[in-house]
């Protein structure tokens, strides 16, 4: 757990960055710190590591004030990530992940070894272990840069703006296998992003900061969309809050009528649609559906495939109205 | 134009005094010696100052200055206050030196991205680890340029030697025009160059084996 204690940043020139700042971020989840520029929050996630100090305030990790650690050693048990990856140009993306355990004292050739690992688990196949940052793209940077941060399996991991030097596309893709990682290591992540929809998909918690460094509210993603604390969050949060909150709204609970008037194959698929939902999809997807498809109908599927069940958009609309009482 | 002097077999026998192969050889002595005390005092120096940016003037004046400064002049000046020998020449020559390895040492180290050196603090390296893993071989290729720069400079200006009764290719040129033997004056003039050339071609082939091939292009 990563606690701060009425933490206060005032820059030289009197520039207050972090304003009072009273923080838990639980062990094992990903918290995003999200606000827009000026609102402290990379200050705030440089604070951890000791890259910037507190004018005044306390950085606790699980109960122990940073300030009393040795600063190479407390960065050496931190992962970080940070925009544009940092990589360091002279050395081949295996050495760039094998830093920290070389740091640590392992031998070249040990770090090495569990390198090739790690990059595997990035998404990275072997062949780029020899080659230099240069020669790859942004999002490569940018899983060697995770991976470079995973290297000596730190329990905390800070990540400064880690995905938004990469296109829209490779970004959403990143997410997703950044998701994935993260659901097998469980490490405890302060993000920090000033893109609102990444905190809500990436963040079991998302604090958000006003300029001036003030925190505006900690809350789940959901409770976020549902329960803005002000029209500072709300503003912030964006339009469609109604609508993008369904994505965290299970379709399981939504009553289906057997499927009637849909063309099926021999093993009872269907055929000729846009898409179909399963029990695992959100509301979101539905609602999706139900407005996409021709007929204002989405199908349910089972495992296997065949459809076993169909919702309309009247039904859908009875649904949301139910679930609102 | 007349390349006896050169041509001639007796004057690249290695046994004789004043011959060029043991003119080269002097030359290079002088050269190497005013490069190592020029590295020795620039290098820290401009590795300090592009660390930290403090006293940046000091780099940038000394590149001007330097350039300004006349090799021969200076060679006079100290000749005339320390008497003859081998110290006021690798005086002035380290002098000439000084200016263009303790810029590009300086440009080297401000070059370097500051992302990286934030990345590489962030990840738990020492200032020392910073300074000789991550800045300093991001460095070399701009203080390998200076000091390429450098050494050619030495190299055709270590001929001054000669002026003041020492040796190195400088000879060639002195006495040759002494006694007006121009076939002696090419000779020194053609060595002169071709040696200014091997040296460079030495140096990036070290420049090669040293720097990372990830700064290439870079």
């Amino acid at each position: 757990m990563i606690t701060f204690e009425d933490v206060v940043k005032v820059y030289r020139g009197g520039a207050t960055a972090v304003d009072h700042l009273s923080l838990e971020l639980p062990t094992g989840k990903l918290t995003v710190l999200v606000g827009p520029s000026g609102c402290g929050k990379t200050t705030s996630l440089r604070m951890i590591n000791r890259m910037i100090a507190p004018t005044s305030g306390r950085i606790l990790i699980d109960g122990k004030d940073v300030a009393e650690q040795d600063e190479a050693l407390l960065r050496r048990s931190i992962g970080y990530v940070i925009q544009h990856a940092g990589l360091f140009p002279h050395r081949t993306v295996l050495d760039n992940v094998a830093t920290v355990p070389v740091l640590l004292g392992k031998t070249r050739r040990e770090a090495r070894n569990a390198a090739y690992e790690l990059l595997e688990r990035v998404g990275l196949s072997a062949d780029f272990a020899k080659r230099y940052p240069a020669q790859l793209s942004g999002g490569q940077q940018q899983r060697v840069g995770v991976a470079r941060a995973l290297a000596a399996d730190p329990p905390i991991m800070l990540m400064d703006e880690p995905f938004s030097a990469v296109d829209p596309v490779v970004r959403a893709q990143l997410h997703t296998e950044f998701l994935r990682l993260q659901q097998d290591l469980g490490k405890t992540i302060a993000m920090v992003t000033h893109d609102i929809d990444e905190a809500i998909k990436l963040g079991d918690h998302v604090a958000v900061l006003r300029t001036g460094g003030r925190l505006a509210q900690f809350a789940t993603p959901r409770e976020l969309l549902a329960n803005p604390a002000d029209d500072f969050v709300a503003s912030f949060v964006g339009r469609d809050r109604g609508l993008r909150s369904l994505s965290f709204d299970s379709a399981a609970e939504l009553p289906v009528r057997p499927v009637d008037g849909i063309e099926l194959d021999e093993a009872g698929r269907p055929l000729g649609l846009p898409g179909v939902f399963t029990k695992g999809d959100s509301l979101r997807v539905v609602t999706d559906l139900v407005i996409s498809s021709p007929g204002g109908i989405a199908v349910r599927v089972g495992p296997d495939g065949a459809a076993d069940g169909q919702v309309s958009h009247h039904e859908l609309a009875d649904y949301l109205a139910s679930r609102r009482r | 134009m007349n390349f006896s002097y050169l041509t001639d077999p007796a004057h690249w026998d290695l046994s004789a005094t004043g011959s060029i192969p043991n003119l080269i050889l002097s030359h290079l002595g002088y050269t190497c010696l005013a490069l190592l005390f020029g590295a020795l005092i620039a290098l820290p120096v401009g590795l300090y100052i592009g660390h930290t940016g403090k006293g940046s003037f000091i780099a940038i004046n000394a590149g001007n200055a330097g350039r300004s400064l006349p090799t021969l002049g200076l060679l006079m000046l100290m000749v005339t206050l320390l008497g003859l020998g081998l110290l006021p020449v690798l005086i002035a020559l380290t002098v000439l030196v000084i200016p263009p390895i303790l810029t590009s040492a300086y440009a080297g180290m401000r070059n370097v991205d500051q992302r990286v050196v934030d990345a590489a603090r962030g990840m738990g390296m020492r200032p020392w680890q910073v300074l000789t893993r991550v800045e300093l071989p991001m460095a070399l290729p701009v203080m390998f340029g200076g000091f390429r720069n450098g050494a050619l400079q030495v190299v055709a200006t270590a001929t001054v030697a000669a002026a003041v009764g020492l040796g190195g290719l400088g000879r060639l040129l002195i006495d040759g025009l002494a006694v007006n033997d121009y076939s002696r004056v090419l000779a020194g003039a053609i060595v002169v160059a071709a040696l200014a050339v091997l040296v460079d071609l030495f140096l990036a082939l070290i420049q090669r084996l040293v720097v990372s091939p990830g700064l290439k292009g870079s």
